[in-house]
């Protein structure tokens, strides 16, 4: 249970580590909290010739709350977006769900960046990252690009990040008007990667649904957003929004996901879980976003 | 597969400078342990589930065994060792044997140092704050409710 011997190389800046890693893409791996990556490599399930550790390059380390979105730099561990009263007030999902991110000693080294590009289909934050939308900023010798939150996910810990991409920070969109959140996830013990769970944002125009995202996480080889759900719902008014409306809105959700069996749920549970939480996820939404529903 | 050359490390452990030479893909844990000695902070899962590595890093609890020792220079490491002076057990370490916080003893500086951060972030924690703080801890003798009495034995002393 040791790592295989890799380079370590402790970057100061941007330049210098999308530097080595265009030197070596397919060997070399980017090192932010480490709480993923080394489990893997003390398993010797990856054995990288270069490890670029990010963590000592400062212009990294930021959360800055503009008016439209909020932008947390790679290199913010997820103990200090958590506890970000700028950013709680204008997007509360991001505290609930990262309450769930394992245990404390974790959340002191992970980054909420490292978690996304890491991609478990099972984990909180990518999922929030869909469902409030928004941009990841990835830098490679080449230059720089953005990749919207619909693009990114790929498959199984997979995204549309080149190997000699580095992602300097991600955009959370701040949803307008009257918005209401769910967060829930049905897990073995707190702190355990979910067995499935949802984060949704529903918004109001008057009594109208005016936007409406709902993402499974757990129930694939990605998070997935529901939008079958999300269509039935947007444009109904929030008063109309009751036992009907949200049964076909659970049926769409258990015909959305693509789960399997596995050692802790069937993939029939995850299917029911999966329409239950939508419901909730709606239900709760609209009350938050203070419609008399 | 790449050559891993050793390189100098400095690593400020419980108040005193150390300058070793190690690998880089030398864990914080491994380093504690077999080049200063300080066996106290134990390897359970080395894949960062158990805690029974967790030391302290400027303060806040983490698994030494998820972050290598080259990335730990600069601040200050506390671990269990660190805890005791003069002999004298800290008011954490007297409320866990005081409430029989431990059995086979494997799990207790991890559960110690955890225990630590926790209570300087809450200082009147209630017991459901505690069974959540302590939660990423797994002890495999005591079944936890001691564990949480301890705590909570702690958060009073401190008063
Ligand atoms: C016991 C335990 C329980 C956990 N429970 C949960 C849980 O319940 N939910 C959950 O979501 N997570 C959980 N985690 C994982 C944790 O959230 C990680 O912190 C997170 O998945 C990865 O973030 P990191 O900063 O540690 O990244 P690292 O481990 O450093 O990196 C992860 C991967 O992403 C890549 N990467 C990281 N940053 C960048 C970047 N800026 N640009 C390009 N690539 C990058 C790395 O190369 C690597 O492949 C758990 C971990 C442990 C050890
Ligand atoms: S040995 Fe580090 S968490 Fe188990
Ligand atoms: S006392 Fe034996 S593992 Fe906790």
């Amino acid at each position: 249970m040791k790592p295989p011997p890799f380079k370590y190389h402790a970057c100061r800046t941007i330049d210098e580590a999308v530097g080595i890693l265009d030197s070596d893409p397919d060997g070399s791996k980017v090192l932010a909290g480490g709480q993923s990556l080394v489990p893997v490599l003390n398993l010797r399930l990856a054995a990288p010739d270069n490890l670029v550790d990010i963590n000592s390059i400062e212009s990294l380390d930021h959360i800055r709350v503009q008016p439209d979105h909020v932008a947390i730099g790679a290199g913010t561990r997820q103990y200090v977006v958590e506890r970000s009263d700028q950013l709680h007030s204008v997007l509360p999902v991001v505290r609930e769900a990262l309450s769930h991110v394992g245990h404390s000693q974790i959340r002191n080294r992970g980054t909420v960046v490292g978690s996304i590009c890491h991609a478990d289909p099972a984990a909180e934050m990518p999922a929030v990252f869909l469902t409030v939308g928004g941009e990841v900023t990835a830098h490679s010798a080449a230059g720089t690009r953005t990749i919207g939150s619909d693009d990114f996910f790929e498959s199984y810990l997979t995204t549309a990040l080149e190997p000699n991409e580095i992602v300097t920070q991600v955009k959370f969109d701040i949803p307008s008007g009257r918005t209401g959140w769910y967060f829930e996830e049905v897990a073995r013990r707190h702190g355990d990667f979910a067995i499935l769970g949802v984060v949704a944002l529903v918004s109001l125009e008057g009594d109208t649904v005016s936007r409406a995202r709902i993402t499974i996480f757990g129930g694939g080889a990605t998070p997935l957003r529901m939008t079958a759900a999300e269509q039935l719902i947007t444009g109904a008014k929030a008063s109309d929004i009751g036992g009907d409306l949200l049964e076909r809105a659970a049926i769409e959700a258990s015909a959305a996901v693509r789960p399997t069996d596995d050692i802790h749920a069937s993939a029939d549970y995850r299917r029911h879980v999966a329409g239950l939480l939508t419901r909730r996820a709606v239900t709760r939404s609209l009350e938050r976003a203070g419609s008399p529903a | 597969m790449a050559m891993s050359s050793k390189q100098i490390v400095e690593l400020n452990v419980n108040g005193i400078p150390h300058q070793l030479l190690v690998e880089p893909r030398k864990t914080l844990a491994d380093v504690l342990r077999d080049d200063l000695g300080l066996t106290g902070t134990k390897l359970g899962c080395e894949h960062g589930v158990c805690g029974a590595c967790t030391v302290l890093v400027d303060g806040r609890a983490i698994r030494a065994c998820l972050m290598f020792a080259v990335q730990a220079q600069g601040p200050e490491i506390t671990t269990v060792e660190g805890l005791a002076s003069d002999g004298e057990l800290d008011h954490i370490q007297k409320a866990f044997a005081e409430n029989h916080g431990l059995q086979c003893g494997y799990c207790t500086p991890g559960m110690l140092m955890t225990a630590h951060a926790f209570l300087a972030e809450n200082p009147e924690p209630t017991r459901e704050q505690i069974c959540e703080g302590m939660n990423g801890n797994l002890c495999r003798c005591t079944g936890y409710q001691n564990i949480i009495k301890s705590t909570a034995a702690a958060a009073k002393a401190a008063k």
